[in-house]
Order: C-alpha cells, then structure tokens, then sequence
C-alpha cells in the first residue's frame, strides 16, 4: 500500500531524509522509530500530500503522492502530531465538518460510530476547548477513522492518554492493522514493540534498521546475557560456569543469581544446566535476558558513529 | 462545490462563535444608528431632505477597511498557526476550493451585515414623504456589496501568506489603505498614467460611480477583477506549499 523509494527532502541547505525506501503492505502496521527531529514527521507530510519531496517517489495505494495527491488524500486517514482541532466547535460538528468535507454517505451513522469507538459518546456536545489533552487525542484519532481509510498515518498517537486510554487506542490501532496498512511514528518503544509488526528506526534522516522488532531484537543482539539460579551453593557453581567454554563475565548479583554471558552464536546454556546438573546442583532457573528495544534503539541513534542496517548484518553475521 | 459549500458554512457560522465578529456588527449599528438619528435631526431642524448615502459611508469606512483584516486574518492564517491548515490541505479537497470556501464564508458574513443595514433606508423611506431615491439605494447597496466581495477576497489571500495573525491583519491593512490611496499620484499626473492611478483606488469606483447612482460596467468590472485576482493569488499561494 506504501512504497517509498529514495525519498529525500532539503530544507535549504539541511538534508531531512536521506534516500528513504521502505514499504508498508496491507493488514501491516509498520511502525516509524527515531528521535526528535530524526524525519518521521517530514516522511509522513510528503506520503500525507502535505509536502513535496526534494527527490524520489512515494506511493500510496498505487498512487503518486505528488501526481495523485487528491487521490492518495482520499485513501489516507492522517493524525498529525499537533492534532489540529478547533477550539470552538462542539466534537459532534467538528467530526461531522470533517466527514462533510470527504463527502461520507450516511454521516451521522459513521460519526456515531467513530464516538463509540473513540469512547466519547457521551461528551458529543462537549466544546473541544474545554476536554482534556487525552480526549483531544481522541477526536484527532476520531476524523482520522471517519472515513474507514485504506492507510492509516498517525503521528505520535497516544501522547497525552492515560494508561487505561493508550491501552484502548493501541487496541483500536492493532484491529485496523489486521485490515488495513497502519504507519506509525512514535517514540515510545514499548508502543512500537507492542503494536507494530515491522518497525523501522531512522536517525538523521537515514533508515538505521528495519525489520520485526522481535527480529531486530535477535539480530542486533551479538552477547547473550543469561541469569542462572541454584539452590544452593552459587559461587561453586559459578567456579563451575566459568571452566565452560565461550563463556564471559560470570559474576553474583546481590540476590545470589548467577549472570554470565555467552555470544549468541554459542548459545552455552545447555551446556550450563548439563554441567550443573551432572554435578549435582539443583537448577532453579537459567533465563536469557531479551535485550530491550530500547537498547537497540539507543545504540542505533546514539550521536556517535551510526550502525547501518548493513553494517548491522556484517556484525551478524562475523 | 460541495467542498465550497461546506467551508464557507464552517466558516460563516465560526462568526457567530468569536466575540470579533460581535464586536464589528455592534460598532457598525451604533454608529449608523447615531448618524441615522443625527441626520434626522440636522432633516427636522433645517427642513433638509436627509441622505441615505452618509449613513451608509459607515460601512465601507471605517467599517469594511478596519473589520476585513481583523475578519478575514482568522481565515487562513488562524489554521496555519494553530495546524488545522495541515489537516485541510490533507484532505481531499482542492486548493481552489479551500480558498473559495473561506472567501465565500466571509462575505456570506459581511453580506448578512449589509443586509442588516437595510433596517436604515426602510426608516429614512418611512418617515420622509414621499419616500427616499430607492433606485439611489440599490446602486449604493451593489457598490457596497462589490467592494466588500473584493476586499474579503483580498484579506483571505494576504491570510495565505502567513503563520502569525497580527502580521497578517497589519499587511492586509496595509494593502487596503494603499489601495485607497492608490489614487494619490494621479493629482500629479495626467492622462493615461492619472487614468491608471485613478481606476486603480478601491473606493474610487464606489464614491464617483455607485454612489451616486450609477452602476458602471467599469465599476463592476473592477470589483470583480479584483475579487478574482485575489482569489487566484490565494489559490496560488496554497498551491506553493505543496512545491516548496
């Protein structure tokens, strides 16, 4: 449904996005991870018709955002990050302003809809000048869904919620992507490793890796850590962990679990339960530790040198 | 069309939400109601027919050059700076449309407040006998009413230009009173070049034609260029967002 090739924009003599090319599939929701200022909004308001791009092509359902920009609009539902909304309408006349204007059949039934969906049925008469920050996110969520769109862009969805409404708009945004192609920027890693299928993470304007977040995690992880408890007598079974081979950095926690460290391409933990056993511990546990998408994202956007996606296969792969 | 329709609805009854557009219509009936009840006393005193026209003066001045910038910097330069551009222009909606949308909003406004002002013309025709020049009335009321077409058209295309409302209300300001003044230069000049300074000024074509009665093709046609023109600028000036 969207396919980016070398999308590149300038302002001035500041390059935003570098030769961007990713594409996002149908029933997929791809998420778009990078810092502040990284170009996720800029790459939104060029697939969005909001912006031209200085180089490259995006489409959308087929269409060129620039050549067919009336067309991409009418397949997009768009969150933007600010949610625009105005002040001084009442959330029913707002939706209904913004359904009016994409020309929806049977209006009402669908804004009623989009009420119970969003959960502010009962506040349809409210002015949106006097709703929380959360429920702003809300109705911009709202007229993002009038429409029933084919693609789904939303910027930065769920600032501003509380927990119990990130959790119902994470939800939304999962049923739609089961259907539709769903592009999500968001800082919040958590939300990305939750609700995204593919995640993409852009640093100064270049794509720095891009796949599963589950796969992200595993490719980009080259040491294991692996937590080990026994019953009884954890140093000697540590003096033990430390005779096995390809095994780094054994040490006690304060709570007598045992840590040590293995490359992942020797993964030693059978080797560990085995030894332990045969020598008569009993194993309580032997975890691997998963390596947060924060950390990945940390070390792919670090202000020093940038791991590309290929360098990131080299180091796989050595 | 339909696009149209639905933003200058939007945009007319968005009006009637701010405390400016208020503000405007209750200055302009105070003081056409002092000057009504002022020239029907100068009339009683002096056994002097009053004229409608100095009443209606209020409107295109100061009421049309101070209300549009205020009026019309909301139009578009209110959703640039608070991101409801964004949304407009992601939507599926022509450039054209969002321009002739909020103009046509605008002077739906403007035309609802002329029509108010009809209240004055229906005293003056009531209490003089036997009745005011209502065919005098008619050429003032479309010379009003093409001059306001032209200067909401104006505003709304100088209110594409910018992000912060007060330097689009002084710019719009500005290119009214130059408008107005545009025939200055003429008093030194002569012929063709006196001709252009002359046709040029907003209000020209309103005090020496419609004013007085006469409903000139020139006239006219001024208003509506200049209605058509800014439109077109402004439909321009959108447009540009989506190549720089």
């Amino acid at each position: 449904m969207i396919t980016v090739q070398n999308l590149t924009k300038d302002y001035g003599p500041n390059r935003a996005i570098d030769k961007l090319n990713f594409t996002a599939e149908k029933g997929e929701v791809l998420g778009f991870l990078g810092p502040n200022g990284a170009g996720k909004t800029t790459t939104i308001r060029i697939l969005t018709g909001y912006m031209p791009p200085t180089s490259g092509t995006a489409e959308v359902g087929g269409h060129d955002v620039i050549e067919e920009s009336l067309e991409v609009r009418k397949l997009v539902g768009y969150l933007p990050e600010t949610v625009p909304l105005y002040d001084d309408m009442r959330i029913y006349d707002y939706l209904k302003y913004m359904a009016d204007l994409r020309q929806i059949k049977d209006p009402d039934e669908k804004i009623e809809d989009v009420l119970e969906l969003i959960g502010l049925e009962l506040r349809s008469q409210s002015l949106i000048k006097n709703i929380s920050k959360g429920m702003r996110q809300r109705v911009g969520l709202g007229q993002a869904l009038l429409h029933e769109p084919d693609v789904l862009i939303l910027d930065e969805p769920t600032i501003g919620l509380d927990p119990k409404q990130i959790i119902e708009v994470r939800n939304i945004i999962k049923n739609i992507g089961k259907e539709r192609t769903v592009l999500l920027s968001t800082h919040i890693l958590s939300e990305a490793q939750q609700i995204c299928d593919r995640v993409l993470i852009i640093n100064k304007g270049k794509i720095v890796a891009e796949d599963a977040p589950k796969n992200l995690q595993s490719r980009l992880s080259s040491i294991q850590k692996v937590k080990v408890q026994v019953a009884d007598g954890a140093d000697k079974a540590a003096t033990f962990i430390r005779d096995i081979a390809g095994i780094m950095n054994v040490k006690i926690n304060n709570n007598g679990m045992i840590e040590f460290e293995n490359r992942i391409e020797q993964d030693s933990r059978a080797v560990v339960a085995k030894t332990l056993v045969d020598k008569g511990f009993d194993l309580l546990e032997l975890t691997p530790e998963i390596v947060s998408l924060e950390d990945i994202f940390l070390k792919l956007t670090r202000e020093e040198p940038v791991i590309s996606s290929t360098e990131v296969e080299v180091e796989h792969e050595e | 069309m339909r696009n149209i329709w639905t933003i200058a609805k939007k945009e007319y009854t968005g009006f009637f939400y701010s405390p400016i557009a208020y503000v405007v219509g209750a200055v302009a009936f105070l003081i056409m109601g002092i000057y009504l009840a002022y020239y029907l006393n100068i009339a009683i005193l002096y056994q002097r027919v009053p004229d409608i026209r100095y009443i209606l003066d209020v409107l295109v001045f100061p009421l049309f050059f101070l209300a549009t910038p205020i009026l019309t910097m909301k139009t578009l330069t209110e959703e640039n700076k608070t991101g409801t551009l964004e949304l407009l222009l992601t939507s599926p909606i022509r450039d054209h449309e969002l321009i002739l949308g909020k103009w046509f909003g605008t002077f739906l406004f403007y035309l609802t407040l002329i029509a108010l002002t009809w209240f004055y013309p229906l005293v003056m025709n009531i209490v003089i006998e036997p009745g005011i020049d209502q065919s005098l009335v008619l050429a003032n009321y479309i010379g009003i009413t093409l001059m306001a077409s032209a200067m909401t058209a104006l505003g709304v295309c100088i209110s594409s230009l910018f992000k912060n409302t007060v330097a689009s209300m002084i710019t719009s300001l500005g290119v009214l009173l130059l408008l107005w003044l545009a025939s200055a230069p003429a008093q030194f000049l002569s012929g063709a070049a006196a001709d252009f300074f002359t046709n040029l000024c907003i209000t020209e074509h309103y005090y020496y034609g419609f004013r007085e009665g006469v409903v000139s093709l020139s006239g006219i046609s001024y208003y509506i260029s200049l209605t058509v023109l800014s439109l077109f600028l402004g439909t321009r000036s959108i447009e540009s967002r989506r190549w720089r």
